[in-house]
């Protein structure tokens, strides 16, 4: 039980996929610009994320060693096919958003990751929480990133208006940068920083050192 | 073990059976979920001509506020109504694909790139107690990555704008996707499509933000310039000569 607990909760602080791997940062840029989207996202990425290792993990003992990339990506191509379909169906709205973003899912390193690393070597139970805890590690980092966006970038939350626009005769002056991917490396940057201050021990070891300045 | 399990007939036969089993998933999937699918689409086309004829739909009852509009057919080649084809099940999209129901266009005509060009093609009438209130004509053509698809509607001088909307394209997500920023389609009503006297249209996307009192300018998408440019094509092109100007100008004198 305690081992299960501490799978499926240590991505999402101690070991996070975004921030201290830096996994599947691509789609953590692309789809943050307001938190609707964001959180259709991280549900479908953690679905996709836990199914893929759950399979995985079952056929991992008849996987022939040479072609289990391959396998893998089948196994999670079909899931994010069938995900997309679904949203298309019953979030049509969204999955116009998403719209690539949700095909994209089948590159995102966190998914292809946990399959290798950890799906192909445990059971089917743990991977399926292996799977579920990453999901949430990203989800809590895009979540964040989002929240930031969307207030400082359009002054507003889940499309609720926090910050007035000038635009609609209030008084909060819109960061565009905020509404345009590069911000999220920003956004990222910060939350490793933050989350880097806490947990001093994720730090990684200086591999050089700047010179002084020579005269 | 590992070496019956790395052998190449196993290997074939694993990639047989999960290839196999993930195209029943996928194809199951995607069967079971097309009327649902497609519901939604079409749900999307009527609830965007609403909302570019600026019918206000009350509680996502789309049939009903639908109702108040009319679809008729329109022949490309005369500009007037017509009743040979069934504007119920008329698809413009397929006609433009069969060259008997289409007429290719020559490079010089083609400025939205659509290359062809169906010779019906299906508008919708919003009609009151003084005649037509508002029409809605179907336009599309290429951005930047695909062909937008969308609904441009007149008032019923058929000069000024009443909307705009797109609703099937694949433009970037926050620059070109911004044609269906509601803000972006704001701009769009009030602005007049030809100038005075003239039946060439002048309305157009401009770098920046436009001028209030420049009736033809429309704001640019931002970062997106061939999407922008893309937009200024296809609406000169469907309301130009070889679109709906010669239909508009009978309808205006009361000759369609």
């Amino acid at each position: 039980m305690a081992k299960t607990r501490e799978i499926l909760l240590s991505p999402i602080f101690t070991n996070n996929p975004i921030a201290l791997q830096i996994l599947g940062v691509c789609s953590a840029l692309a789809v943050t610009s307001s938190l609707k989207v964001t959180l259709v996202m991280c549900l479908a990425l953690t679905v996709v994320t836990a199914f893929s290792n759950f399979f995985i993990a079952c056929i991992r003992n008849q996987v022939p060693g040479s072609i289990r990339i391959i396998v893998q990506m089948i196994i999670i191509a079909s899931l994010v096919i069938v995900v997309d379909q679904v949203l298309k169906a019953y979030a049509y709205e969204v999955s116009k958003q998403l719209s690539v973003f949700v095909g994209l899912i089948i590159t995102n390193c966190i998914v292809m990751g946990r399959a290798e690393a950890f799906a192909m070597q445990n059971p089917p139970i743990p991977s399926f929480f292996d799977g579920i805890g990453n999901g949430l590690g990203y989800s809590v980092v895009l979540l964040f990133v989002a929240t930031v966006r969307e207030l400082i970038g359009s002054g507003s939350l889940y499309g609720f208006e926090i910050l007035p626009l000038v635009t609609n005769g209030g008084w909060y002056y819109s960061n565009g940068l905020m509404l345009l991917p590069p911000s999220a490396f920003f956004v990222i940057g910060g939350f490793i920083w933050l989350l880097r201050n806490s947990k001093i021990d994720q730090v990684e070891a200086v591999e050089y050192k700047l010179a002084s300045h020579t005269k | 073990m590992s070496n019956s399990k790395d052998s190449v007939s196993r290997t074939v036969i694993v990639a047989l059976v999960l290839c196999v089993v993930c195209s029943v998933i996928v194809s199951a999937a995607a069967v079971m979920l097309r009327d649902k699918q497609k519901a939604n689409v079409i749900n999307e086309k009527k609830m965007n001509i609403l909302a570019a004829a600026g019918i206000e739909v009350v509680n996502g009852d789309v049939a009903t506020a639908f109702a108040t509009i009319t679809p008729k057919l329109v022949d490309m080649r005369t500009g007037r109504f017509s009743d040979d084809e069934d504007v119920a099940t008329y698809d413009m999209r397929k006609a433009a694909k069969d060259p008997s129901k289409a007429r290719a266009l020559t490079p010089d005509e083609d400025i939205a790139s659509i290359r062809k060009q169906s010779l019906y093609s299906t508008v919708y009438l919003v009609e009151g107690e003084q005649g037509i209130e508002r029409i809605i004509l179907p336009i599309h053509g290429y951005g930047l990555w695909s062909t937008l698809y969308g609904f441009i509607a007149l008032e019923s001088d058929f000069n000024t704008v009443a909307g705009l909307g797109f609703y099937e394209h694949a433009e970037t997500p926050g620059l070109g996707g911004e044609v269906d920023n509601p803000r972006w389609k704001s701009v769009w009503p009030g602005k007049k499509v030809y100038a005075q006297g003239s039946s060439i249209p002048e309305i157009g996307l401009i770098k920046g933000k436009a001028e209030k009192v420049n009736v033809h300018d429309i704001d640019g998408l931002a970062g997106a310039t061939l999407t922008s440019n893309g937009v200024t094509n296809l609406v000169k092109f469907w309301l130009g000569k070889n679109g709906f100007a010669p239909f508009l100008a009978k309808l205006k004198a009361g000759d369609a």
